[in-house]
């Protein structure tokens, strides 16, 4: 069942960052494979990088002043909402072909969708937002939607 | 690592090879120094334990992700290609846990080669700690 959200936070949906640029190295991709405990030897000798590498290559990174006091780099896309906090969400992602080193990335990320849906104890908002990567020529490597609950 | 699964073979219902993880400081903080992540529940054990009130450094939820497509992914082997995978992070995991990956297959669909994989990472107690599904392709003889 489905519950109304605020028009406010309706009007959040197709917010967009800044699209972000960042070029696949092999040493980014051996330290990533060495920290993950990769097996196979193609990504831990960084000639492709493992699946999920793009999550360490579009980390924000922030000066320290910008940092939460707990060294948080705080999701500005995520909007904050008054009287509820965020519960462990979910990922979805969608691979088209896999990263190597040289590759220059540009990601961009949006709202995508706020919805409300009635849990047991009460209402939940559901945020997501979806991250596009593109290659140099346009091409799309891979999408990423992630889900925040507000509970 | 097991061999290459074969797509005729295959039928819904087989396991996946089950992979433990250790869950060690070292491994959290290589990870996060990779992300750029300071976030100090990874690797400030009295912030975590007295400020925040976690029994443990908290492992990061996206290393556990890894750990769940590592597990698709090498099991389609190297000629196979891991085209999506979604999960949800369900309950907190701690340095010091024991984890591991667990799947069976779902869904074989022979003409295109996409399996579709249950998948979980499992706590020392059997708690699923992150449930998700992937598909995978794979190569066609």
């Amino acid at each position: 069942m489905s519950s109304v959200v605020d028009p406010g936070l309706l009007s959040l949906i197709g917010k967009a960052a800044a699209p972000q640029t960042q070029l696949v190295t092999r040493r980014d991709i051996r330290k990533y494979s060495v920290a993950t405990a990769q097996r196979q030897r193609k990504y831990l000798d960084g000639d492709e990088a493992p699946p999920m590498f793009h999550v360490a290559l579009f980390w924000p990174v922030l000066p320290l002043d910008e940092l939460s006091a707990n060294g948080v780099a705080i999701d500005p896309m995520f909007p904050d909402i008054p009287g509820r906090r965020p519960m462990a969400g979910g990922l979805k992602i969608d691979f088209h072909r896999p990263l190597k080193p040289g590759d220059e990335l540009t990601a961009t990320r949006m709202l995508t969708n706020i919805y409300s849906k009635q849990g047991s104890n009460g209402s939940l908002i559901f945020v997501e937002v979806t991250m596009t990567v593109i290659d140099s020529a346009g091409e799309i490597v891979l999408t990423e939607k992630t889900t925040r609950i507000m509970k | 690592m097991s061999a290459v699964p074969d797509l005729k073979l295959l039928v819904p219902g087989q396991a996946l090879p089950v992979r433990t993880f250790q869950c060690e400081p070292v491994q959290l903080f290589l990870y996060n120094a990779a992300l750029w992540n300071a976030d100090r529940i990874h690797f400030d054990h009295p912030h975590t334990t007295l400020t925040e009130g976690y029994p443990a450094l908290v492992m990061a939820g996206p290393l556990l992700g890894d750990w769940l497509a590592q597990a698709a992914n090498e099991w389609a082997g190297d000629a196979g290609f891991l085209r999506s995978i979604e999960y949800s992070n369900r309950r907190a995991c701690y340095v010091g846990d024991v984890l591991r990956s667990v799947g069976q297959v779902r869904s074989v669909d022979t003409e295109s080669g996409d399996v579709v994989l249950e998948l979980a990472i499992v706590n020392q107690r059997d708690e699923v700690a992150l449930p998700g599904t992937a598909v995978v392709r794979l190569a066609r003889a």
